[in-house]
């Protein structure tokens, strides 16, 4: 007797305690934010630094050519890869979004996810915003 | 298996050795010859120090009119005469014409030469138009006031502000003598009548002022201000005795605001 309430207890037990993998599993989560290439950037082979590096590092490659624009005035990167650009973040045809022309599914898909709010928009503007 | 003698393991140990020892190496030379490398626009404008010559005798209402326009409209200056767009910014509350913002305007001399004032001034200069802006003073006060270095003075002798460190205190404000600095008191979008993709708007809370175009020099192209002033404005290299400013500079009495205060404007007027 006692042997079957304890048996159907257990079972309850882990059943409950697995309770968060069996939500997952019915439900459908989002795992991981999928950027887009588009506009120029899906011609385009290759972005300022390899694609694992922009990933991790775009924002001080941003930082760094904020400085070097606005205090050095130099505005020409010319990056490892052989690739030059004019630093900008948005103004101009190989700025960040000259490239990458859809913010909205390539910059802000990443960062909804990751709850990064970059301030860089209050002045920045994005060339397809202002039509 | 074949039999090694020791000499024939130390000769493969040793060529082995030297090849653990490449890879680094490689490594190292070719990661110094790929870095990336920061310059100037081949084509852009340079000076020693930026100065500018304004000639009164060629500015008219509608030369500060035009001026005014092309400066403000480029850099996204707010205009609080501009009809709000109720759709797009509701509840915008009323302007406080004060609060204006400008980087280039139009000033009675009585304002822009107080030291030289005078009773019998000759009459012409009482309603004549004088356009002021920033001075960008050899010994600006703004960038010793400012405490984060928001404002600096660029190496072509241009004071700039790097938007993005301003903290808004405005002390750089109380020294400028010559009141070339705008606070933005409020958000500056809703009054931008078409806002310029070409440079970024300011947000509440940063205090702004001309720029003398440095992102126009770097491009090769004159200030915004000298192409629309049908020739009353010229700039150009203080420090080059061959250069335009130079010349009027050599050829024209002219006079600098508030030259007593020992700021060393880079403003001249020929009266
Ligand atoms: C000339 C076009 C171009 C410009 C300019 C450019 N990119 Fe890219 N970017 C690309 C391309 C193409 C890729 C994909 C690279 C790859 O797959 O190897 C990419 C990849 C990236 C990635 C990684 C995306 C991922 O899937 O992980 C980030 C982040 C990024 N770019 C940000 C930026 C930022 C920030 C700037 C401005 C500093 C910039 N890009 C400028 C073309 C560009
Ligand atoms: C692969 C995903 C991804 C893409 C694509 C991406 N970002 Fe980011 N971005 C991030 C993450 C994650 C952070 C936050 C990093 C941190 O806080 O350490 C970030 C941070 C930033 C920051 C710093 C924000 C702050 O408040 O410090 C800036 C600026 C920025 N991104 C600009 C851009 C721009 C512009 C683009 C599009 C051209 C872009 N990013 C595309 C993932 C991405
Ligand atoms: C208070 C307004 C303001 C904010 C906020 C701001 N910027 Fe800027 N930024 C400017 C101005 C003004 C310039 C000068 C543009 C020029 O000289 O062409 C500039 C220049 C730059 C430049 C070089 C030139 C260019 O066209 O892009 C970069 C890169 C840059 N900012 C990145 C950023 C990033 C990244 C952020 C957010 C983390 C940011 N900025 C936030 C106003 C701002």
């Amino acid at each position: 007797m006692t042997k079957n309430i304890i048996l159907t207890g257990l079972g309850i037990f882990v059943l409950a305690v697995l309770s968060p993998f069996w939500f997952n599993m019915v439900t459908t989560t989002q795992a991981k934010p999928s950027p887009e290439l588009l506009g120029k950037a899906k011609t385009e082979k290759k972005c300022v630094l390899d694609k694992y590096d922009m990933r991790a590092n775009h924002m001080s490659l941003l930082d760094e050519w904020r400085d070097s624009v606005v205090r050095d005035a130099d505005r020409m990167y010319t990056s490892a890869n052989g690739k030059s650009f004019n630093m900008s973040l948005s103004t101009g045809e190989n700025s960040c979004l000259g490239c990458h022309e859809d913010k909205a599914k390539f910059c802000d898909s990443c960062h909804t996810y990751a709850s990064v709010r970059p301030y860089c928009w209050d002045c920045h503007t994005n060339p397809k915003e202002i039509e | 298996m074949m039999k090694k003698s020791r000499r024939s393991f130390l000769k493969v140990a040793g060529i082995a050795a030297i090849g653990l020892g490449a890879a680094p190496a490689m490594n190292f030379a070719s990661t110094n010859a790929a870095h990336p490398v920061k310059s100037k626009n081949q084509t852009a404008l340079t000076a020693h120090r930026w100065g500018m010559v304004i000639d009164t005798n060629k500015v008219t209402e509608q030369v500060v009119e035009h001026v005014m326009e092309a400066c403000h409209k480029a850099h996204n200056v707010p205009d609080f005469n501009h009809e709000v767009d109720e759709e797009k910014f509701p509840n915008t509350r009323p302007v406080n014409h004060k609060q204006e913002l400008k980087w280039i305007w139009e000033e009675h001399f009585k304002y822009a030469f107080p030291d030289k004032e005078d009773e019998f001034l000759a009459e012409k200069f009482l309603d004549l138009p004088f356009l002021v802006t920033c001075n960008h003073c050899k010994n600006a006060p703004c960038v010793q006031a400012c405490p984060t270095q928001a404002t600096f003075k660029r190496e072509d002798g241009i004071v700039l502000m790097d938007y993005h460190r301003c903290i808004g205190c405005r002390f750089c404000m109380a020294a400028c003598p010559f009141g070339a600095r705008s606070f933005n008191f409020r958000d500056p979008r809703p009054f931008i009548e078409e806002i310029s993709p070409g440079f970024p708007t300011r947000t509440k809370g940063v205090v702004e002022k001309c720029n003398l175009c440095s992102e126009r020099l770097a491009k090769g192209e004159l200030p915004h201000c000298v192409e629309a002033s049908e020739g009353a404005i010229t700039v150009g290299d203080l420090e080059d005795p061959e250069s335009e400013v130079r010349a009027l500079l050599n050829e024209n009495y002219t006079i600098r605001r508030k030259q007593s205060l020992g700021t060393e404007p880079s403003v001249y007027y020929v009266m």
